[in-house]
């Protein structure tokens, strides 16, 4: 290997060869994106095609009392206007409820929701069908603070309640001689991934449906649109369009069910593209919540007990809410060694847009609270922040407030050492584009503060509480190529890089080929969601590749008499250690093997009446120190520095692990000083880029990498454990920790709005 | 639609169509147009007429196109004739958006938050409205009449905007919640008129329409040590800054609240008014 | 809906479109009529960056241009910044430096380095920042995409291959 290895300001250095597990492979879809030839699924095209579009409820909470499509019907170009009884078979669908209309049929119980469907063959002619249908609503008034939803009458006939989870863990009678309270807040977070939700639909000849759509979990998709059409999984058929960021915003369906019934209405193609404002109001955002905290510790800072009650708003439909709040309950005390707790999670309905998964899942909210928490108790105690962490953090062996002894790897002081101990290359800001407010000139260097915080968090990997998660992959070896069949959704993760490593790892293939994932070809891959597609998705296809191997070298041994451990695969040959025996790969599967699998992790068990069991399968943790400069008269903020440390198991691919991280760190600082989904009784006030602020370039600093710890985590394959949701989780608490360190504010709400600042965390 | 290709070009045409769409920049006509909220007939396309895309100076004065983009505010030669207007352009948009917004789009477009808006209140900026049947001239205020509504009649466009060559230091200052790409939750202009003996304050989103804190000019304008150049004691800067908050009239709204419009206002008055002329 | 014809030159070639809505962008018009979907459609209301293309050499969002205004002018996509079946300098720094995750900014974040390098061959860190400014992207944070420009641009100074 020659040529000079620079390192960036991460340490980490670009690829210099070798295609395996470990080095930075360069994405196989690098070379189309770069050029603006790969498909995404607003690029899907038919010459047949028309165009859908949806007609939304711009009521929070009305009953539907008619709906007249006359008028739209007759404009020429309009192919087909839809409604709620046109649905063919169930009229519900969800993750975890079927609670959620296809479209509205007696109420609309949020803003956006559907309630008509158009195909035309323009979407100027689609948007003047959409006016002309005339819908008479008897507008209810709305149900929207979550703290009113379990004692108002019902919005639906499930209930108000989705769900309650109350944990409890060891002596309920102790107390700690320090104690410290705090309620805190974190504001509605939208995925705002960058293409918008689309899709394609073609009717099948024999009345099936091909659906062409971004989304995270395609066999799930396709058992929900398959009993909404009313016809057999097999009928459907879902094959993965190129998807332009996830997030969590495409685990619920979208359009899907739409397309379908409109392409399968006019025997035609029907393409949808939602429009940013109404992507806005087309996904699930992340739950809103209100956490109250009591935290008890001794004198010397060793943790007592930890009581909590959280409030989740999950809107209209409970998506995937359920999971959302034991998830937050259950890593609600942070990584540490908590002998006692009392934590109530609730996640309720109301009239507010639904909320779902987003990165994070539950464990961003609770990690801001318990991180304010831990330093406030740091406060209380005079003792410094990091010692108090470090005192308590967990390690491989210790209990969660679930019961669960945490038998993998757990890092928690390794991932906070190295973190602080990593020097700082923050320098004061000279350039007045580098102060806050940027271009605005608002700030000289005399009106800024420097602050810096420090956060640890910790979470699952992958489902939890029993499901029955699984991964399906195919391996195909012939003619020296290896074909892998996997129904993982790319998302931009990098997992097409990972198969190509993967069974380069395994069958020293020069040529792999990953077919386009789809129901037709292969079972279900699970969600790409949870940090679980690398362990579950990359296992299955390891495992796959591993049964084709051993096939190989069964027939190799027996073809040529040899003994089979004597044998090994290696660069494109099958040779014996002993050295007189050499099969080229190419020849070796001119006759091609093949193997499908399932693989599965570890089951886990479901949580008891008291939040307990061992309902994880893993563990990652990871910390950020932020460093911030603030202006205190205005209250703008300017992220400098995030420095992170990430317990990951083992680096498959360094340049792709860092493009996480710092990625997830953008949507840490994003939440801490300007993301949020405003409402207004129910109504989105910015469902735009406008006004849905996501850091640009100059609002981001760099994100140093402290370490990336690698102890390899038993049970995943390689040792890998997921990276993809811990930054977006420390990120958030430590900027707005740093934020208060430079102005002493208690600053209980993220995000951190100017007038938080200035007007000191009361009013606006 | 209608490229036109000269003044008179796009005068003929408008008279002809005086409901056509004016367009120049598009950024903000056609965020409206890709939503569906305005129907297009006609355009007249007057971006590329030459003559709106120049600038020359008149005496003590500059004659600005009305189809300058930010980024030509940003060029040297301009630039140093008008650094307020140059640091308001900086702080628009994007390069994308700065490429292609112009001038005379912002004061048509008449909206409390246009960046260029406090600048040219600030400098009593004066528009030439050009249509077939000839010129009429207007200030600034006269043109904006509330918010996003304007003085424009149909078959007329923007033609030009005099503004003066002041001697003294300028600052404009935004204040959003991101640091780039931001509509203003509260903008300043500040520019100083040595010769003249003024200060003068343009004020951004607090008000429906272009602002000038006439009565905080008035009053420093009167306790500045024009002579000596020392800089005003903290009180004046106080009873300035009050005086700069004072002629506010802020709403609520998704972007900020007006109880932290009116203190982000007067925290710019004193940094903008220290930036130009020291602080004691 | 029938339209009076109007001519587009875009990556040198020129296009007659006859078809369509008055009120089409240039955006729309690329990617629906001329067959060029690289320049992408993530907010068509300029804030995002990821239908930026070059305008008579200026970046500008092409959801903001009225496609019946651009005739006469100079339009290059991502697809006409290098001869097909090659990459331009800074679409190898992008594949060589991992900025690519989903890759919906992809393109117009190219467009955008691409011209800021035209101008610039040895941008500091805010300088790249402030020219990348209205390329919005959600996946990578910018930390590699900073690198591409920073790999790219010392391929433009004639310190490395690319």
């Amino acid at each position: 290997m020659s040529g000079t290895r620079t390192t960036d300001r991460t340490g980490v250095a670009p690829r210099t060869g070798g295609p395996g597990i470990g080095e930075s492979v360069p994405r196989p879809d690098g070379v189309p994106k770069v050029t603006g030839s790969f498909a995404f699924s607003s690029d899907l095209w038919h010459d047949r095609m028309l165009w859908g579009g949806t007609l939304r409820s711009p009521h929070p909470s009305a009953r539907i009392v008619s709906v007249d499509i006359g008028a739209a019907v007759t404009i020429t170009g309009v192919h087909a206007v839809l409604l709620h009884d046109d649905v063919p078979g169930s009229k519900a669908y969800g993750l975890e409820h079927s609670d959620q209309q296809v479209l509205a049929g007696e109420v609309v119980r949020h803003e956006g929701e559907p309630v008509a469907i158009v195909a035309a063959d323009h979407p100027e002619t689609v948007r003047r069908a959409l006016d002309a249908i005339v819908v008479e609503y008897e507008v209810v008034d709305p149900l929207t603070d979550p703290a009113a939803a379990e004692t108002a009458p019902p919005i639906h006939p499930d209930g108000n309640l989705i769900r309650r989870i109350h944990l409890r863990h060891g002596d309920q009678q102790v107390v700690g001689e320090v104690q410290v309270e705090g309620t805190y807040e974190v504001g509605m977070q939208d995925q705002a991934f960058l293409g918008p939700e689309s899709g394609m639909a073609i009717p099948a000849e024999g009345g099936g449906v091909d659906l062409y759509i971004a989304t995270q979990w395609l066999h799930a998709d396709r058992d929900q649109v398959a009993a909404c059409l009313g016809l057999r999984p097999e009928r459907v058929r879902l094959t993965l369009a190129g998807v332009g960021g996830a997030f969590g915003a495409r685990e619920d369906l979208s359009m899907h069910v739409h397309l379908c019934m409109l392409a399968m209405h006019t025997g035609r193609p029907v393409k949808m593209v939602y429009s940013r404002e109404e992507s806005f109001h087309g996904h699930v955002h992340r739950h809103p919540a209100r956490m109250w905290y009591r935290h008890h510790a001794d004198r010397d800072g060793t943790l007592v007990r930890v009581e909590a009650r959280l409030l989740l708003d999950g809107g209209a439909y409970a998506s995937s809410s359920s999971a959302v709040i034991a998830n937050a309950t259950c890593f609600a005390a942070g990584p540490y060694r908590v002998p006692s707790a009392d934590i109530e999670g609730v996640v309720v309905r109301t009239n507010n847009p639904p909320c779902g998964a987003m990165r994070g899942f539950g464990a961003v909210q609770t990690c801001f609270a318990h991180e304010a928490q831990m330093d406030l108790l740091a406060g209380a105690l005079g003792m410094d922040p990091v010692e108090l962490r470090l005192r308590n953090v967990l390690a491989t062996g210790d209990r969660l407030v679930t019961g669960q002894a945490i038998t993998g790897t757990a890092p928690g002081a390794e991932v906070i050492r190295t973190c602080v101990d990593h020097p700082s290359a923050a320098s004061i800001a000279e350039d007045p584009m580098a102060l806050p407010g940027g271009a605005g000139r608002t700030a000289d260097p005399a009106h800024v503060v420097r602050g810096e915080a420090l956060a640890v968090g910790f979470k699952n990997l992958m489902f939890s509480e029993g499901f029955d998660d699984y991964s399906s992959a195919a391996c195909r070896l012939a003619d020296g190529v290896a074909t892998i069949t996997c129904a993982c959704a790319e998302v931009g993760q990098g997992f097409v890089t990972l198969v190509q490593q993967i069974a380069h790892e395994v069958l020293g293939v020069q040529e792999v080929v990953l077919e386009p994932a789809s129901t037709e070809t292969i079972g279900s891959a699970g969600s790409t969601s949870a940090s679980r597609q690398t362990w579950m998705s990359g296992g299955a296809v390891q495992k796959a590749c591993e049964e084709v191997r051993a096939r190989l070298l069964a027939r190799v041994a027996d073809e040529h008499g040899v003994e089979l451990d004597g044998l090994v695969l290696v660069d494109g040959l099958v040779a014996s250690l002993t050295g007189d025996l050499e099969v080229d790969l190419v020849s070796a599967t001119s006759d091609p093997i093949h193997a499908e699998v399932e693989f599965r992790h570890a089951p886990t068990s479901p949580l008891d009446e008291d939040g307990q069991g061992d309902a994880h399968v893993s563990f990652a943790f990871s910390a950020h120190r932020a460093i911030v400069d603030v202006d205190v008269g205005l209250g703008l903020v300017k992220v400098v520095e995030l420095t992170t440390s990430q317990d990951v198991g083992r680096v498959l691919n360094p340049v792709q692990v860092v493009g996480q991280l710092e990625g997830g760190a953008a949507q840490g600082v994003g939440l801490a000083v300007m993301e949020e989904v405003q409402l207004s009784d129910g109504r989105i006030r910015n469902a735009s880029f406008t006004d849905y602020l996501v850091p640009t370039a100059l609002d981001m600093p760099p994100v140093e990498i402290a370490a990336l710890i690698e102890q390899p985590e038993p049970g995943a394959p390689f040792g890998a454990k997921g990276v993809g949701e811990p930054p977006t989780i420390t990120s958030t608490a430590a900027v707005a920790a740093a934020i208060r360190a430079a102005t002493g504010l208690a600053l209980p709400r993220v995000p951190v709005r100017p007038s938080d600042i200035v007007f000191g965390g009361g009013a606006t | 639609m209608t490229i036109a290709t000269s003044l008179e070009d796009a005068c003929c045409a408008l008279a002809s169509h005086p409901d056509a769409l004016v367009l120049a920049g598009g950024t903000d006509l056609m965020v409206a147009v890709n939503r569906g909220d305005l129907p297009v007939h006609h355009v007249v396309a007057i971006g590329r007429v030459p003559e709106l895309r120049g600038w020359r100076r008149e005496g003590d004065h500059v004659r600005l196109g009305a189809a300058l983009t930010y980024t030509d505010l940003l060029k040297p030669d301009l630039a140093v004739l008008q650094p307020a207007l140059a640091q308001a352009a900086r702080s628009v948009g994007s390069p994308q958006i700065r490429n292609t917004g112009t001038l005379g789009g912002n004061v048509a477009t008449g909206s409390p938050a246009g960046d260029t808006i406090p600048v040219l209140a600030a400098l009593d900026a004066v528009l030439e409205l050009r249509s077939a049947s000839g010129t009429r001239e207007m200030r600034l205020d006269e043109f904006v009449t509330g918010v996003k509504r304007t003085a424009l009649e149909g078959g007329e466009l923007i033609e030009a905007i005099r503004v003066p060559v002041l001697d003294g230091p300028q600052e404009f200052c935004k204040v959003g919640t991101r640091n780039a790409m931001v509509i203003s939750v509260v903008s300043l202009a500040l520019v100083v008129d040595r010769s003249g003996r003024t200060v003068r304050v343009g004020l951004g989103s607090v008000a429906a329409s272009p602002l000038r804190a006439t009565e905080a000019e008035a009053y420093i304008g009167g306790h500045l040590d024009w002579d000596g150049g020392r800089p005003p004691s903290a009180e004046v800067v106080d009873r300035f800054t009050e005086l700069v908050v004072g002629a506010t009239s802020p709403i609520d709204d998704h972007r900020g609240s007006a109880r932290y419009r009116r203190h982000a206002v007067g925290v710019l008055a004193g940094r903008a008014l220290a930036r130009a002329v020291g602080a004691a | 809906m029938s339209i009076d014809p109007y001519a587009l030159t875009v990556n040198g070639r020129e296009h007659e479109i006859s078809e369509g809505w008055p009120g089409e962008s240039l955006l729309w018009v690329l990617r629906e009529r001329l067959g060029l979907p690289g320049s992408k459609n993530a907010c068509e209301e300029g804030e995002c960056g990821s239908c930026s293309v070059r305008l008579d050499g200026e970046i500008v969002c092409s959801c903001l241009v009225l496609a019946a205004s651009a005739v006469g002018q100079e339009i290059t996509t991502v697809e006409g910044i290098a001869p097909d079946g090659t990459l331009s300098d800074v679409q190898q720094a992008f594949v060589d430096a991992g900025a690519v995750q989903c890759g919906f900014c992809t393109p117009g974040l190219v467009m955008a380095i691409d011209v800021l390098l035209d101008s610039d061959t040895d941008p500091d860190d805010l300088t790249v920042r402030e020219a990348i400014s209205g390329n919005l992207c959600r996946c990578t944070g910018y930390g590699r995409v900073i690198e591409a420009v920073n790999l790219a641009a010392a391929s433009r100074r004639g310190e490395t291959d690319l």
